[in-house]
């Protein structure tokens, strides 16, 4: 089934609550997806840093992380810790040098996102648990995507959940299923990208990477997936201004958006938006079967 | 005297568990419900000439399988609202999701606003009143009863259509397979102005502003020169 939320805020001064707008989006929905969630934030940017999220093997090796970080040249590496997932924040020239670093620190651990504005938290856990564990509600920003998955097309893993990030400030959650995931992504190998799992939803973000890496915009990217993309979906896109959605030509997953002044919602069920303010004067609506929908900010 | 409930503090469950015991006769015959907050299922399964009206957006099969009651929505609805509905009437006064009375069998559904997708997919005696538009799919392999849309229908309309009767006073997109527009007949209009009165509208609304949409029944049974149309 899956659930996949995302609020993106069109008012500045709501920037500060926007976890805690969304943590109970993605606890209403835990009642699609339980078994595990995820999320993406995007906040303001910071002159020339990049952040990496990355999943700790161990968690109590945080410590050695940071001591290790400490001999990374020029300008410091700095490193905050929520949980399971250090956020590293490095000079924008360094990223190579950083992923050295980290394959020699541990090679099993895991790089979550990278990003100018994003970080992406995931965990297995029922979503509100993992909400809580990451802190979402004291997290703000512009925007933020979120999913509660039911695992059908690959195991229950920290891995396998979403959003899937295969470029910088991008990411994809999905709520539905692909059938020819096989041969697209044996068709993206050969174009030079790597997977980290063997689900069908991380094709899809990869796809979409390969395609705006051609030159596409992402509306155009989206529009070609309808053709290259065989299956049933939703998927909500992430991007480093905003947050785009499209639905499969026959629109077998659910999806309804809300937009006030205030904010443009999404959520697989209207219950995911009921706790919002002013959901009740916005304009509720149902995005169009194989119809792509943006908003960015400006 | 109406009976008022706030599912702020009451679940649904406990909220339809007192619907399922109303008879005919009851002592309650009106219900308000508030806060919906887009739940699912509420109102689903009356079965008594009582009036529920929902002030709220509600989730979910909403009056589903209703049997003689009124469930009126003030706001819009889920998807499968009025899903399977025998008899009674269900009105939403906003708009309404995918599969809006799926398989309905008997009764009224009118809707204010646009229904999305597969509106009155299966419809099997169920009289359909759409205010505004309908989505793509919609009276798919629908068997019998009315769907009438004062706006416009999407594409693929009335795709392997059996028996039911589609009117649409706007334009239609696309039909699907087996789905022809046919000159209404005198118990067509028969039928049309019976909705219409049904729904409140016949004075409004004039049964020679609608163009007819039917079964050209040549899917009825298999023929290998239609398969490509399976």
């Amino acid at each position: 089934m899956c659930g996949i939320v995302g609020l993106f805020l069109k008012t500045r001064s709501l920037q500060p609550q926007l976890g805690a707008m969304v943590a109970p989006m993605l606890a209403i929905m835990g009642d699609r997806g339980p078994d595990s969630a995820g999320f993406a934030v995007y906040g303001q940017p910071r002159d020339r840093r990049i952040k990496f999220t990355v999943r700790l093997t161990d968690p109590h090796a945080a410590g050695a992380l940071a001591e290790a970080l400490e001999a990374f040249p020029g300008e410091p590496a700095s490193i905050m810790l929520r949980a399971s997932h250090a956020v590293i924040a490095i000079p924008d020239t360094a990223q190579d040098h950083l992923r050295t670093l980290l394959r020699q620190f541990d090679p099993h651990i895991q790089l979550v996102s990278a990003g100018r504005r994003m970080e992406i938290y995931k965990e297995v856990g029922r979503p509100e648990i993992v909400a809580d564990l990451f802190g979402l509600s004291d997290m703000g920003g512009t925007h933020a995507v979120g999913h509660t998955r039911m695992a059908t097309e690959s195991s229950v893993t920290t891995k396998g959940a979403h959003p899937f990030s295969t470029a910088i400030d991008q990411c994809l959650v999905h709520n539905g299923s692909l059938s020819n995931h096989n041969a697209v992504r044996r068709m993206l190998e050969r174009e030079g990208l790597s997977f980290e799992t063997e689900n069908d939803s991380e094709v899809a973000a990869g796809y979409l990477t390969w395609r705006l890496r051609e030159g596409l915009s992402l509306r155009e990217a989206l529009e070609a997936s309808l053709k290259d993309l065989d299956g049933f979906y939703t998927f909500l896109v992430g991007t480093e201004k905003g947050f785009a959605v499209l639905r499969d030509p026959i629109a077998c997953k659910p999806a309804v958006m809300a937009e006030t002044d205030d904010y443009v919602a999404f959520g697989s069920e209207y219950r995911a938006l009921a706790g919002l303010p002013g959901i009740e004067h916005a304009r509720a609506f149902e995005p169009e079967p194989g119809i792509v929908y943006a908003w960015e900010h400006a | 005297m109406t009976t008022h409930i706030d599912l702020a503090h009451t679940t649904v469950r406990a909220l339809n568990g007192e619907l399922h015991l109303l008879a005919a006769g009851t002592n309650q015959p009106a219900w308000r419900i508030e806060n919906p907050q887009g739940k699912h299922a509420i109102a689903a399964g009356l079965d008594a000439p009582v009036t529920v009206e929902i002030h709220g957006h509600v989730g979910y099969y909403c009056a589903g399988m209703n049997k003689h009651a009124t469930v009126i929505v003030h706001g819009n609805a889920g998807v499968g609202v009025a899903e399977n509905m025998m008899s009674g009437l269900v009105r939403v006064n906003g708009d309404a999701s995918q599969s809006a009375g799926s398989s309905g069998r008997g009764g009224l559904l009118v809707i204010e606003g646009n229904a999305s997708a597969r509106c009155g997919i299966s419809l099997k005696g169920l009289d359909i009143v759409v205010k505004g538009s309908i989505g793509p799919m919609s009276a798919f392999m629908a068997q019998a009863g009315a769907l009438v849309v004062l706006g416009d229908a999407g594409e693929h309309l009335g795709d392997s259509l059996y028996e039911a009767r589609i009117f649409v006073r706007g334009t239609v997109k696309s039909l699907g397979a087996d789905c022809v527009e046919t000159e209404p007949e005198e118990e067509d209009l028969t039928v049309l102005k019976d909705v219409l009165a049904r729904a409140g509208i016949a004075d409004d609304v004039h049964s020679d502003e609608f163009r007819l949409y039917r079964s050209a029944r040549t899917l009825y049974h298999f023929h290998v020169d239609n398969a490509g149309a399976y």
